[in-house]
């Protein structure tokens, strides 16, 4: 029997995996597909929002706000990227400005540190390209961006080298209330579990509901988004969102920490809880509301386009906490932004909650720091000779567009819940995430993804299951 | 390390620029190639129609790739493979890395650029619809199915009737595939008139001009696409749309230069080809880096990259020779019709006899002219009987007549419809 069963490997079962890794539980997390961060977790802005935004004593606006504060050390103890860039929010309209002078008041209540109105010439020094039509913006300095695949890697990371255990390609089908706890039957097994945390993302209320007569309904909010040459990625240098109108919550355009420009996300509910394509429609929308805020948006250097889904629930704030009448049952319900701000202090709550109620005594030597992967784009000359001479491969360039080597990707294969497939390889090493995406480099991943896992190159995946990239041999049908 | 000539690439617009430098009395080169093999992407492009102006037969890809192999060996040209070039810099440092030598460091006296071109991604396009495996390039689907041996899918729908788009629909035929439809956006198609009929008339596959892929669809794997056809603005003609049940896209969509390195070095680029701005000897704007291939701008035919690296090898020769010479430039216009021309730049005094102008127009014209001026006086007026986008055309000027007139500030190449 294990004492806690997370549903979903996402950022936010990856965080609380982490945090009750400190714990002496046996704690396994389970995840439907064959790696980490493939939900709402891999499609979302990147964004760490200082947290001005939610309304304030909301769950959301006291989480994003401790969330955004213990980022900058987390990415330091488990080395992934991540950047203090500043948040701007564009008013167009002089009779907007309350609003915005509301939205400001609403941060200071939060706790946000710095804020500050911004008008004149200095709305051009912090961003150069904004448009003429800006009246006023609200400044928030703590604003930053992060990795969302290697935050929720390295937290999966750290917590599988803390005795965390992981099962993927395990599917939740059934959770039945048991004397102990509960019992999940799943697509690999059947397993007994005194704590349950239901981490399931756009799935939160089917758990949720399989247990509790109080019942969630999570709709599926899906987001379109652009990503952008890094020829561009300068374009600015802030996360700059527009400001709420009776039009609409607007798009935000935002480097990437890794030096891209993303722009997005639109808002549409959906039924669908698998449905993340991307729509003409969609597109063309966020490109247009793009260009409120720079009418130069450089909209001819896309390089890829993505569509990501938030879990919505209806009570419009995280549910976070045991269902009242599922004892043992915990929820992180209704993730959605912002949620990867918050993730790392939803962790620390949730793992109090479950503290309280196993009373587990703490590890002795908990592992608090994780090394990150080499990353040879950035490396010095020095280093870089220094890694050729510990590990050839690191000389062998595979992704040219993002200069990812063979090294790397090794790496990336061998690590604790190490890559599987090609967007595995893809999220930790960024091959293949280039301005090619992955016309040259699919072949030679390939290769190595199935030597080092001894597989046939046929059993190679995009993303696990039927997302096969090879059918046959040549002439084999003939 | 220190080469008068080093040269980054080594497909077919490296290996000739090398034996063409070694031809003109340069000794110390080198060639940087990133894959495993001399060649370039001749070595998947298994087919025939290669070679036919350069050596007066039809050769293969890797046949065509190979005679410059050997002559590099016997010409005792040093290449290192599997070695990528990471930066070069404005004095003509080129810095690169690989497995044997770690991170190193080469000055060079000239550097020729060959790094050749990319194929457009689905991203650039915006295809609307599901991220699922099996959406690939053409030219990635040619190196699995020609130099690994693996089928990339069974059931196709090709966008993009590029050269290697309608090469590939051959190819997926002949190994076993069915090739349902080639999807072509504009009114014509962007290959060989030659290719359209030996790829797609001769194996019954359909192309439909003015046809986009409007969705993918299938959550894992594609399960199929929409086409529809296109307005005169290319968008989506509601109510046209058909649905393709297949597991396999595979896109031609256009080629790019590779000048993520040019542009490092800060040289002019023209934004029409994407490649740097070069003068009658395919130097850039910065003096001793020449470019040729489809660095420069795409070609259809390796035949032409050839006598481009050829004449480019031979330039930067000149260079190191000291025999090149400062002097005014004629600038190359091209206009109604022409969209670009290579070289920009004509001075008289390094050009050869006769220089080749290589240009393209921006759409299909039937018996028309093309002209050239120099200044205002016409000097060529020459009839085509149909020039379309997909097929690269020259001019060739003679050095006497550019001499012959006092003066001459611009030459224009346009398109005459009459």
């Amino acid at each position: 029997m294990y004492d806690v069963m997370i549903i979903g490997a996402g950022v936010i079962g990856s965080s609380v995996a982490r945090e009750l890794s400190r714990f002496q539980l046996k704690t396994c997390v389970l995840e439907r597909e064959v790696d980490v961060c493939e939900g709402t977790s891999k499609a979302n802005s990147g964004i760490v929002h200082s947290g001005f935004d939610a309304k304030p004593n909301s769950l959301k606006a006291k989480l994003n706000v401790k969330g955004s504060k213990m980022m900058e050390q987390l990415s330091k103890d488990l080395d992934f990227p991540y950047r203090k860039n500043g948040s701007i929010v564009l008013c167009f309209h002089e009779e907007d400005m309350d609003k915005l002078e509301a939205l400001c008041e609403q941060g200071k209540k939060n706790g946000v540190d710095g804020i500050r109105i911004v008008k004149g010439e200095e709305m051009k020094q912090l961003e150069p390209n904004i448009s003429d039509e800006v009246v006023g913006l609200l400044y928030a300095p703590t604003g930053g961006i992060v990795c969302p695949f290697n935050l929720t890697i390295a937290m999966a990371e750290n917590a599988n080298v803390n005795g965390v255990e992981f099962k993927f390609d395990c599917e939740v089908e059934h959770i039945e209330k048991i004397e102990e706890g509960y019992k999940l039957k799943t697509s690999q097994g059947d397993y007994e579990t005194k704590v349950i945390v239901n981490a399931a993302g756009v799935y939160g209320d089917v758990f949720n509901n399989m247990v509790s007569k109080r019942k969630l309904s999570i709709t599926p909010r899906k987001g379109e988004y652009c990503l952008l040459d890094k020829k561009v990625g300068t374009f600015v240098n802030k996360t700059v969102f527009q400001l709420p109108t009776k039009l609409g919550k607007g798009v935000l355009i935002t480097p990437t920490v890794h030096g891209n420009l993303l722009i997005g996300p639109n808002a549409n509910d959906i039924d669908d809880k698998e449905n993340v394509e991307t729509t003409s429609e969609g597109i063309t929308d966020i490109i247009e509301k793009a260009k409120l805020s720079s009418g130069k948006v450089p909209a001819n250097q896309v390089i890829t386009s993505f569509a990501g889904l938030r879990a919505h629930e209806a009570g419009d704030d995280f549910v976070i906490g045991e269902a009242v009448d599922a004892k043992g049952f915990f929820n992180a319900v209704g993730i959605e932004s912002p949620g990867l701000s918050s993730a790392p202090a939803i962790g620390v709550m949730m793992a109090q909650l479950v503290e309280e109620y196993l009373l587990p005594p703490k590890k002795k030597h908990f592992i608090a720091t994780r090394k990150g992967m080499v990353d040879l784009a950035h490396a010095s000359k020095e280093e870089i000779a220094e890694l050729v001479k510990k590990r050839p491969e690191y000389g062998t360039v595979v992704c040219r567009c993002e200069m990812v080597t063979e090294g790397e990707i090794i790496d990336a294969i061998q690590r604790p819940l190490g890559a599987k497939t090609m967007d595995g390889v893809k999220r930790r090493t960024r091959a293949g995430m280039g301005r090619c995406q992955a016309g040259f480099c699919t072949p030679k991943t390939m290769e190595i993804l199935a030597r080092e896992l001894h597989l046939s190159p046929f059993d190679i995946t995009k993303s696990g299951k039927d997302a096969t990239l090879l059918v046959g041999y040549d002439k084999e049908d003939l | 390390m220190k080469y008068d000539i080093v040269i980054v690439g080594g497909g077919p617009a490296g290996l000739a620029a090398a034996t063409s430098a070694k031809e003109n009395g340069i000794d110390r080169i080198l060639i940087l190639e990133r894959d495993h093999e001399l060649g370039g992407i001749l070595n998947q492009c298994i087919h025939n129609g290669f070679g036919l102006h350069t050596f007066k037969e039809e050769l293969t890809g890797p046949e065509y790739a190979e005679r410059f192999i050997e002559k590099i060996k016997a010409l005792n040209i040093e290449y290192k493979l599997n070695t990528m070039v990471l930066d070069i810099s404005k004095d003509k440092k080129v810095t690169a890395l690989n497995k044997e030598d770690g991170l190193f460091e080469i000055e060079a006296g000239s550097i020729i650029l060959a790094m050749g071109c990319r194929e457009r991604s689905r991203g650039a396009l915006n295809i609307p619809g599901y991220r699922p495996a099996g959406v690939y390039s053409a030219g990635t689907a040619q190196r699995f199915v020609n130099i690994e041996g693996y089928m990339p899918g069974k059931e196709v729908v090709i966008l993009g009737s590029g050269d290697i788009g309608l090469i590939m629909a051959r190819r997926m035929t002949l190994e076993g595939a069915k090739v349902k439809v080639v999807a072509e956006l504009m009114p014509y198609s962007g290959g060989l008139k030659r290719n359209i009929v030996q790829c797609l008339d001769d194996f019954g596959i359909p192309l439909k001009l003015s046809h986009t892929v409007t969705k993918i669809h299938g959550k894992e794997r594609v399960t199929g696409v929409t086409l529809a056809q296109v307005d005169e603005n290319r968008k989506p003609i509601e109510g046209t749309e058909e649905y393709y049940s297949c597991d396999t896209l595979l896109l031609s969509v256009g080629l790019i230069p590779e000048n993520e390195l040019t542009n490092n070095l800060d040289v002019k680029m023209v934004p029409v080809t994407s490649g740097p701005e070069v003068n009658e000897s395919l130097e850039t704007s910065m003096e001793g880096v020449f470019a040729c291939g489809n660095v420069l701008h795409v070609h259809d035919l390796v035949d032409y990259v050839t006598e481009e690296a050829v004449a480019a090898g031979k330039n930067a020769a000149k260079y190191i020779h000291g025999e090149y010479k400062k002097g005014t430039y004629i600038e190359l216009v091209g206009c109604d019709g022409v969209r670009y021309t290579v070289p920009k730049y004509i001075n008289p005094d390094n050009m050869e006899d006769v220089v080749t102008v290589r240009f393209r127009v921006g759409d299909v014209y039937k018996d028309s002219y093309v002209s050239v001026s120099f200044d205002e006086k016409e000097v060529i007026h020459r009839k085509k009987r149909v020039l379309a986008p997909g097929e690269m055309e020259d001019v060739k000027l003679k050095k006497e007549d550019i001499l012959a007139q006092s003066d001459l500030k611009k030459i224009t190449i346009r398109i005459k419809e009459d």
